[in-house]
C-alpha cells in the first residue's frame, strides 16, 4: 500500500516496526530483572529504560558498576558500547535533517537499532516521501518498541527478586553480551576486531579502574579498521 | 552493591551522553560528510567493546577467578549459534539451555 498521507506513514512505520517486540522486549525483561537483582528499585530501573533505551549500554553500565569501576569509567563504557547511535544519527540527517528542531529532538531520543534500520531503508527505497511523511513513518517504527520496553522493563523489575534462586543468572549477561555481537561478525574485519579486543580484554583485565575495557575495546576498533584498511587496497 | 548517588550519576550521565550521541548529527551536523577513518572506527565499536567486556566474565567465571568449564562452553555454544543462525534468540537459548544442563551434569 503506498504512502499517501502523513497518517498512513506513521501506521505504516507501526506495522513495519511490530514485529521488533520481539526482540526488544526480551532483553528489556531481562533488563529488569538483572538491575533488580543488583540491588536496583523499581523506580530506578523504570527511569535507567527510560533515559537510555539502549539495551546493550544498560546492560555494559550494570556490569560495569558491579565490578565496582569509577563512575566515569562505567559512563564511558557504556556509551563507547552505543557510540554506533552516532552513526545511525549521520546516516538519518540527510533525509530528516530539514525537520523542525523539536521534531529532531524527539528522533534523536528515539534513535535506536530498530527505528534506525526500518526508517534508512524506507528512506532509500522510496525517494519521494516528504520530510513531515519520512518523520511519521520514523516515529511510526518507534512506538511499539518503545511500548514493550518500558511494559517489560517494569515486569522484569517487578518479577526480578521472585526468581528461584537457582537459576544461574550470574551468567545471564555474558550470554546476553554474545548473542547480541555474534550476528554483528559478519566481516573479516569485524571478526579481527572481536579477536583483538578479547585477548586485549583479557590480557588487561587486571588495569585498574576497570580501564582495560576501554583499552580492549579501543585496541579491537583500530584493528578492525586497520584490517578494512588492508583488505581494501588488495580489492581490485 | 552501589550508592544511591553513584546509580543516579550513571544514570544520568548516560542519559545524556546517550542523548548528545544521537542528536549530534541530526541536529547540529547537519548535511556535512564525516570524515572516513571517523566512520571506519565506529563501525568497529560494538563489535569490539561487547566481546571485551564479556571475556574476561567467560574466562575468569571460576571460584576466585579460575576457568568454570560448564560456562565457558555455554559461552562457546552461544557464540557458535548466534555466528551459525545469526539469531539473536537462538543464540541465548544454545547458551542456557548448554548452562544448565552441565550445571546439573557436572
Amino acid at each position: 500500500m503506498p504512502i499517501t498521507t502523513t497518517k498512513s506513514a506513521f501506521w505504516a512505520g507501526v506495522r513495519d516496526g511490530a514485529p521488533f517486540v520481539f526482540v526488544a522486549g526480551p532483553f528489556a525483561l531481562l533488563f529488569g530483572v538483572l538491575a533488580t537483582e543488583a540491588g536496583l528499585n523499581v523506580f530506578e530501573v523504570m527511569t535507567f529504560s527510560l533515559v537510555v533505551i539502549a539495551g546493550a549500554a544498560q546492560f555494559t553500565a550494570l556490569q560495569v558498576m558491579q565490578n565496582e569501576a569509577p563512575t566515569v569509567v562505567v559512563i564511558l563504557s557504556a556509551l563507547a558500547v552505543n557510540l554506533r547511535v552516532a552513526m545511525y544519527s549521520a546516516a538519518l540527517t540527510p533525509y530528516l535533517g530539514r525537520a523542525p528542531l523539536w521534531q529532531r529532538v524527539f528522533a534523536a531520543y528515539l534513535l535506536v537499532d530498530q527505528s534506525y534500520a526500518l526508517s534508512h531503508a524506507k528512506f532509500d527505497a522510496e525517494p519521494e516521501l516528504t520530510v513531515p511523511q519520512r518523520m511519521a513513518y520514523y516515529f511510526g517504527t518507534c512506538l511499539p518498541v518503545l511500548i514493550f520496553w518500558f511494559g517489560l522493563s517494569y515486569l522484569g523489575a517487578a518479577l526480578g527478586t521472585q526468581l528461584p534462586q537457582d537459576i544461574p543468572l550470574d551468567f545471564a549477561l555474558p550470554i546476553a553480551f554474545l548473542s547480541m555481537v555474534a550476528p554483528m561478525v559478519r566481516t573479516l574485519p569485524h571478526l579481527i576486531a572481536a579477536v583483538v579486543a578479547v585477548i586485549v580484554g583479557l590480557l588487561a583485565v587486571s588495569v585498574p579502574y576497570s580501564l582495560g575495557l576501554i583499552i580492549a575495546g579501543a585496541a579491537g576498533m583500530m584493528a578492525g579498521a586497520q584490517a578494512e584498511l588492508m583488505l581494501k587496497g588488495r580489492a581490485p | 552493591m552501589t550508592d544511591g548517588m553513584t546509580l543516579w550519576t550513571v544514570i544520568i550521565g548516560l542519559g545524556v551522553g546517550s542523548f548528545l550521541l544521537r542528536f549530534t548529527f541530526l541536529g547540529f551536523v547537519g548535511d556535512r560528510p564525516l570524515p572516513d577513518w571517523l566512520l571506519r572506527h565506529l563501525r568497529y565499536t560494538a563489535v569490539a567493546i561487547l566481546p571485551a567486556l564479556a571475556a574476561p566474565l567467560v574466562v575468569y567465571s571460576g571460584e576466585n577467578g579460575s576457568v568454570d568449564i560448564a560456562r565457558v562452553v555455554a559461552a562457546l555454544a552461544t557464540l557458535g549459534v548466534g555466528i551459525w543462525t545469526r539469531n539473536v534468540f537462538a543464540a541465548i537459548g544454545a547458551g542456557a539451555v548448554t548452562l544448565i544442563i552441565l550445571i546439573y551434569a557436572i
